[in-house]
């Protein structure tokens, strides 16, 4: 046997990029599960439709650019972005508006940047912004907790498709908040919104799991989450009062899932620890700045949206110290 | 307790297997019947063979020689003849053929040992170290550092640094010297403590090493030193590069740039200060190593103490090696280590391990994939640096950047490319960056010279323009008084032949001249010894901070050696050889003249001929003043000549 002739290092750690891409996608696992209890199988066949048309989108592109189409598809990228897109849209959102999403999430914020690695922004987030901007009525049809379940695999599909079977939907508790009509009906829950806590619990759940792992560090997701709540603390909605004000942000909406999914998206953040501390920081701060003063519901994408926009001049000005050198910049 | 540990920063763990080659003890390998001993095994200019084919030379006997620190003695590995001295293909990580000395052993394994220091503690500094360095002792845990070049260090030292890490997986050579010879060790911290004047010693051993924790606490305690500390640290890897144990056991950062000794602290491995304590106790010069031979193609994965210069193959076979299974051999560990083709290259003083793994047990790299920009690389990195950033930007070739990010302080341990999921290579892409940076320092360095050279030049010359049309004038004016003057006198006067009055200057000259070279010689002889002295002041001070110039500021010294050997043996010649005789010059010179004023010449010709004459001369002054200092003195008055005689030829015209 020829002996091969190759430079150090010969031994490799045990993670790949297919791993890591894997093991966020498991880590979703509890969070969607907790949305089809809540929201009934309209979750499912977005996710369904959104990966489908993700992959095939991502295949494509890779054809034309002339790129080795399954060696970049078992990296597992586009199905990531495709679940985090589906799990981000309201579970009964006509199929088009899925599938423009999952279109413009390959083709536009990643493929067109350069594909993966090269993308400035998150592409299931820049997706989201542009179908809530352009589609804002279709985007705010969230179903109402609790009130789909029944609704079998099957009904939904075809109201996904046809839009024949109708979904009851209802305004989030964000929604509600912001307009005021908090008294109607089962709107808050014990923690955040009602229902939403515990959408919010499991995706806790999973990105503790991966944070165990260590796909990503604690830096971001604990300081996005830090700021939020000292925000809410700050300048509480009056009818909640402080406390009550910091679960409910915590709680509430996609806060959980932007924490652990969405602004720990490696390629589009921060890389340096201090970077990633201040990233995280200002989001936190601007989603609830959003979700207080501003016009949206709800805030993540936005925020997010900014921020990846800011990253590489954040990880400019906070390169970590050199090991033996004084300053943080030489 | 002192034993308060630091944390590594960054840092990865990856599999030890240590287990497969410390089942059994140290082996021997046999002598070889042909060693090759490259002349370069160390850091620094390589050393210069000192015997000659056919040669007999002993056990321990010198074979190479070196007149500075920076470079290591190396010696014969055992009795026999020398058989070649040429440059064989060397065990390095570049590749190059290295000057070998080709011992053919007479199996007799004769000794000529140095006389031993036994009472070493009593010994100075200046002999210890003088002994260190004609042993060749030099870093054996892998960079192969002379050891006297970094123990003469002028700083204040209080702490000795053991290194006993080990860190990377699979290489247990340094863990079973302390299995097994711990005692040696212990002896070894006394005498570099004694040599440093060291307070302390801090003892680093990984944790996953208990028989040596075990048999160097042992020996700590029947010696009963209390400056010396064994302390046990965890396993992660490089936790045995210097400034990363420094760090562990101290909490210290050795500045960059800088050295462990500003921190009072000098760090060295268990092997090189074994191999120096018996250079000073016993008088054996660095001849042999132990070195680790694991992996899954290894039937018998063992240590052996191998004589520098014994070809791999031998050690291979001795350990059962299966080639066919063999995917590649490692020098080194897994992390660091450079994989080799040939066999026949020998075992140097840095070999300290051969990993012959399998396909499976260390598959080939996968084909790299995106970068994610996880950070898993940043979060592994000892030195705190940035891979991510420095691969993109090494990618684009931004040098200023990647300066700006430090790559230089990069150790190129591996960690960064260990972790990266996208299986990118890049501590290759830093090497690459590395050397091109280095090479593009080396363009722009000469080129700054060059530079410099010529405006200093062009600042000369034009101060010596200036100079010149000052004197010109003075001349010119003076010239004309002259000539109103003469021409009143000489007018009706025989003209002086020409010839007789060149003849007569040039002797003149010539007589005033040669004294004038006696004493030029003895001037330039001591100049040449002003500038050998100059010279070999700055070729001592390269020796010990800047040994790439130390090559060519000895080829300095040695010209210039020469030039003043040269200049004391002949000191008329020197000045005269390349000059020519000025008397048959000025003959030759002047018949020219004379047969050109043979057909009477109108005076405006004569004014062109002669200013153009004045301008070859003038131009050959100035360049005399560049080239030729010894003789600008002969220029200048020809210059002079003619320029008074210019003077007198456009006066007459003018009349
Ligand atoms: S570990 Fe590899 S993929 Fe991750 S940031 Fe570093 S270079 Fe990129
Ligand atoms: S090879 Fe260089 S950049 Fe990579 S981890 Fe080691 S020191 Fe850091």
């Amino acid at each position: 046997m020829a002996l091969l002739n190759v430079t150090s290092p010969h031994a490799h750690g045990p993670l790949s990029t297919a791993t890591v891409m894997q093991l966020v996608l498991l880590a979703t696992v509890p969070g969607i599960a907790a949305l089809v209890w809540i929201f009934g199988a309209g979750v499912l066949v977005n996710l369904a439709i959104s990966a489908a048309v993700s992959l095939a989108c991502e295949a494509a592109i890779l054809k034309v650019r002339g790129r080795p189409v399954g060696f970049y598809l078992k990296d597992y990228s586009a199905l990531v972005t495709a679940i985090l897109l589906g799990i981000a849209l309201p579970p009964y959102a006509p199929w088009w508006v899925v599938a423009i999403g999952a279109c413009f999430a390959i083709g536009v914020a990643k493929q067109l940047y350069g594909g993966l690695g090269y993308n400035p922004f998150n592409p299931a987030m820049a997706a989201y912004v542009v179908l809530l901007i352009s589609l804002p009525v279709q985007m705010t049809q969230w179903g109402a907790p609790f009130s789909n379940p029944a609704m079998g695999l099957g009904d939904a599909l075809a109201s996904n498709l046809f839009g024949s079977v109708d979904a009851v939907t209802s305004a989030t508790p964000l929604d509600a908040l912001k307009q005021g009509i908090g008294e109607a009906g089962q709107t808050f829950g014990s923690l955040g919104g009602f229902g939403w806590e515990w959408i919010n619990l499991a995706f806790l759940a999973g990105g503790l799991y991966l944070l165990w792992r260590g796909i990503f560090t604690w830096h971001a997701p604990i300081s996005m989450l830090i700021a939020l709540a000292v925000m809410a603390f700050l300048f509480p909605n009056e009818a909640q009062g402080r406390i009550h004000s910091v679960l409910f942000h915590l709680f509430s909406g996609a806060t959980m899932f932007g924490a652990f999914f969405i602004i720990t998206d490696p390629v589009s953040s921060a890389t340096t620890p201090r970077g990633k501390i201040v990233f995280g920081a200002l989001i936190g701060v601007l989603i609830y700045a959003i979700r207080h003063w501003g016009n949206y519901p709800d805030a993540v994408a936005f925020a997010v949206m900014l921020l990846n926009l800011a990253a590489p001049f954040i990880d400019q000005y906070t390169q970590p110290r050199t090991f033996g050198h004084r300053g943080a910049r030489s | 307790m002192s034993d308060i540990i630091f944390k590594l920063t960054g840092g990865v763990h990856p599999p030890q297997n240590k287990h497969q080659s410390t089942q059994r003890p140290i082996a021997a390998a046999g002598i070889p019947n042909t060693l090759v001993i490259p002349m370069s095994q160390h850091l620094g200019p390589p050393s210069k063979p000192i015997v000659a084919v056919g040669d007999r030379v002993l056990k321990g006997q010198c074979i190479g020689a070196t007149d500075t620190l920076k470079s290591a003695f190396v010696h014969a590995s055992t009795s026999g003849t020398v058989v070649a001295i040429e440059e064989r293909p060397h065990n390095h990580a570049s590749g190059l053929p290295a000057l070998s000395v080709v011992i053919e052993s007479d199996g007799r394994d004769e000794w000529q040992l140095m006389p031993a220091i036994k009472d070493w503690h009593l010994a100075d500094r200046d002999t210890l170290l003088q002994r260190i360095h004609e042993a060749g002792v030099i870093g054996m845990g892998g960079a192969g550092f002379p050891a006297a070049s970094k123990l003469s260090t002028d700083k204040n030292i209080h702490t000795l640094v053991m290194n006993g890490a080990e860190c990377e997986p699979y290489i247990t050579a340094d863990q079973m010297l302390m299995t097994e010879r711990a005692e040696e060790i212990i002896l070894s911290c006394e005498l570099l403590m004694h040599l440093l004047g060291a307070e302390k010693t801090l003892f680093g051993i990984e944790d996953n090493k208990p028989e040596a924790i075990a048999a160097v606490n042992a020996a700590l305690i029947e010696r009963g030193n209390d400056n010396i500390k064994v302390i046990v640290v965890p396993t992660v890897y490089p936790s045995g590069g210097s400034k990363q144990l420094i760090q562990i056991l101290t909490g210290k950062e050795v500045p960059s740039p800088g050295h462990s000794s500003d921190l009072g602290i000098i760090m060295q491995n268990v092997a090189t200060a074994v191999a120096a304590y018996r250079a000073i106790a016993l008088g054996e010069a660095s001849i042999s190593r132990i070195t680790t031979l694991s992996g899954d193609a290894i039937g018998e994965p063992q240590n052996i103490e191998v004589l520098i210069g014994t070809p791999l193959s031998q050690l291979l076979e001795q350990c059962q090696w299966q080639p066919a299974r063999a995917d590649r051999i490692v020098i080194g560990g897994p992390m660091m280590g450079y994989t080799i083709t040939d066999t026949s290259l020998p075992v140097i003083k840095t070999t300290n391990c051969l990993l012959v793994p399998t396909r499976e047990e260390l598959p080939p790299p996968p084909p790299a994939q995106a970068c994610i920009r996880c950070g898993l690389c940043a979060e592994a990195c000892p030195v705190s640096l940035l891979p991510q950033q420095l691969y993109w930007f090494s990618r684009a070739g931004e040098h200023d950047k990647l300066q700006d990010h430090n790559l230089f302080d990069c150790i190129e341990c591996g960690a960064c490319s260990y972790s990266c999921p996208s299986n990118i290579p890049l501590v290759q892409y830093y090497r690459a960056s590395k050397a091109e940076i280095r090479q593009a320092q080396a363009d722009t360095e000469k080129a700054e010279h060059a530079k410099q050279r010529f405006e200093a030049r062009q600042a000369r010359l034009q101060r010596l323009e200036e100079e010149k049309v000052a004197q010109r004038a003075a001349r010119a004016a003076a010239a004309k008084k002259r000539a109103e003057e003469a021409a009143t006198a000489s007018a009706k006067k025989d003209e002086v032949d020409p010839i007789q009055a060149a003849i007569e200057r040039a002797k003149s000259k010539r007589a005033g001249g040669n004294t004038a070279a006696t004493n030029e010689s003895v001037n330039q002889v001591t100049k040449l010894e002003k500038r050998l002295t100059a010279a070999k002041i700055k070729l001592a001070s390269a020796e010990t901070v800047d040994s790439d110039k130390v090559p060519v500021l000895q080829e300095a010294v040695d010209k210039l050696t020469q030039q003043l050997a040269e200049a004391k043996a002949n000191p008329v010649t020197t000045s005269h050889d390349a000059a020519v005789d000025p008397v048959q010059a000025a003959i030759e010179r002047a018949k020219a003249k004379r047969a050109g004023n043979a057909a009477p010449a109108s005076p405006a010709d004569e004014i062109a001929k002669l200013e153009k004459r004045l301008a070859s001369a003038i131009q050959k002054r100035d360049m005399a003043r560049d080239s030729m200092p010894d003789k600008l003195e002969a220029f200048e008055s020809a210059v002079a000549t003619l320029e008074e005689k210019l003077a007198a030829a456009k006066a007459k015209a003018g009349e």
